[in-house]
């Protein structure tokens, strides 16, 4: 044993270390449940502004719903906004300061229920931010209600007997609408369940900070994401009934990756 | 021939016991402790040491960026 202790004690060591948190990640404790999905994908944000270099340009625009606090978490600047209007609220931002790096980062209530109209027309009009998108199929911070994306039989607080399609509607696929706009630069779905699934989410997370460069509309990513709260199940049964459930009907990849976007030629802005 | 090692250090009074990281690790290393952290959270821990090779998967799942992953090449 005394010798474990003292190999680990040697592998404990500064040029040893292959990964610690983000310095743009603050010390303080996250007030989400154990296990969400809000938790990881705002650890890879901090990541990815810290390895491009852009903390002092960054603006996120936090939503109403349980990420309301993601301004206490990353070491940038950030403006909160009243339920489902960030899509509009980084809009201002964007073009009052073109030279700042802009994303919103809303839940499903906020993004895809009550602000369905301004992130329609955010992306409509081809705003030049980057919007991040956690779907969670459920209202989380309110205690766990129907969203527009639950999906047709999910249990919730508002349909205990399952969602009936009769009664409450399809679930909302508001990501593949957004595809279709031709606003939109880049339009992604991921995941943050698995380890690859991380990495892959971070790619697309850093590919759509990238077009914002570009100066070419709107990048969108979608995160196809857990709320073991809501659901009543613990943090490893929500990624498998996330896997089983979810995935068929929200499937990950690309929805949109304009060509002309990578060329910078799509549509250049005046400044 | 080249055996990588690996270690983890866990900050333990952040850690909320979910327990992904234990579900994401490929070698077995970790588990979550018998005993609570202050604010009553079963944290995560090595149980098994040597089986850590620092992949950093663990780190990668968890959304409370308690992981830090240490990786040691020992040449032979
Ligand atoms: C104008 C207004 N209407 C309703 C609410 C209540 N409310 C707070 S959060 C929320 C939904 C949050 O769900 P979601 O966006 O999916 O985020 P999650 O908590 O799941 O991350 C609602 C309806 C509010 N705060 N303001
Ligand atoms: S209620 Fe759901 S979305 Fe909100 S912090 Fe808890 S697990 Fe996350
Ligand atoms: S670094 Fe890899 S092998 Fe080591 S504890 Fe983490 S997941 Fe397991």
């Amino acid at each position: 044993m005394a010798c474990v202790i003292e190999k680990i004690n040697e592998i404990i060591a500064p040029e040893n270390l292959v990964y610690a948190k983000s310095p743009l990640t603050n010390d303080d404790i996250m007030h989400y449940c154990p296990g969400c999905s809000h938790g990881v994908v705002q650890r890879l944000i901090a990541e990815v502004i810290e390895e491009m270099g852009i903390q002092e340009q960054s603006i996120g625009v936090t939503p109403v719903g349980c990420s309301v606090f993601a301004y206490k978490y990353i070491d940038i600047d950030w403006q909160e906004a009243a339920h489902g209007r960030a899509p509009a609220v980084a809009t201002a931002i964007k073009r009052l300061m073109p030279e700042k790096m802009v994303f919103s980062y809303q839940g499903d209530g906020d993004l895809a229920a009550i602000g369905t109209a301004e992130t329609l027309h955010a992306v409509n009009r081809g705003e030049n931010i980057v919007m991040l998108f956690i779907n969670n199929a459920i209202y989380g911070m309110t205690g766990g209600q129907m969203a527009p994306t639950t999906l047709v039989g999910q249990v919730t607080s508002t349909t205990p007997f399952g969602r009936n399609v009769d009664i409450n509607g399809y679930p909302l696929k508001i990501t593949d609408l957004i595809a279709q706009l031709p606003g939109a630069a880049y339009v992604t779905r991921q995941s943050v369940h698995t380890a690859a699934a991380v990495r892959r989410a971070k790619k697309a997370i850093r590919k759509a900070f990238e077009i914002q460069r570009l100066n070419c509309g709107t990048a969108f990513v979608e995160i196809v994401a857990t709320c073991s709260s809501g659901w009543k199940l613990s943090p490893v049964e929500s990624n498998k009934w996330m896997e089983e459930n979810m995935f068929p009907h929200y499937p990950l990849g690309d929805l949109k990756d304009s060509k002309r976007a990578d060329s910078g030629l799509y549509r250049i802005k005046s400044k | 021939m080249a055996k990588v090692s690996g270690a983890v250090v866990v900050d333990i009074e952040k850690c909320k016991g979910c327990s992904l990281c234990v579900e994401a690790c490929p070698t077995l290393t970790l588990m979550l402790n018998r005993s609570v952290n202050n604010r009553g959270y079963h944290f995560c821990y090595m149980q098994i040491p040597e089986n850590c090779n620092g992949c950093a998967n663990c780190s990668a799942v968890c959304p409370d960026s308690c992981i830090s992953v240490y990786r040691l090449r020992i040449v032979h």
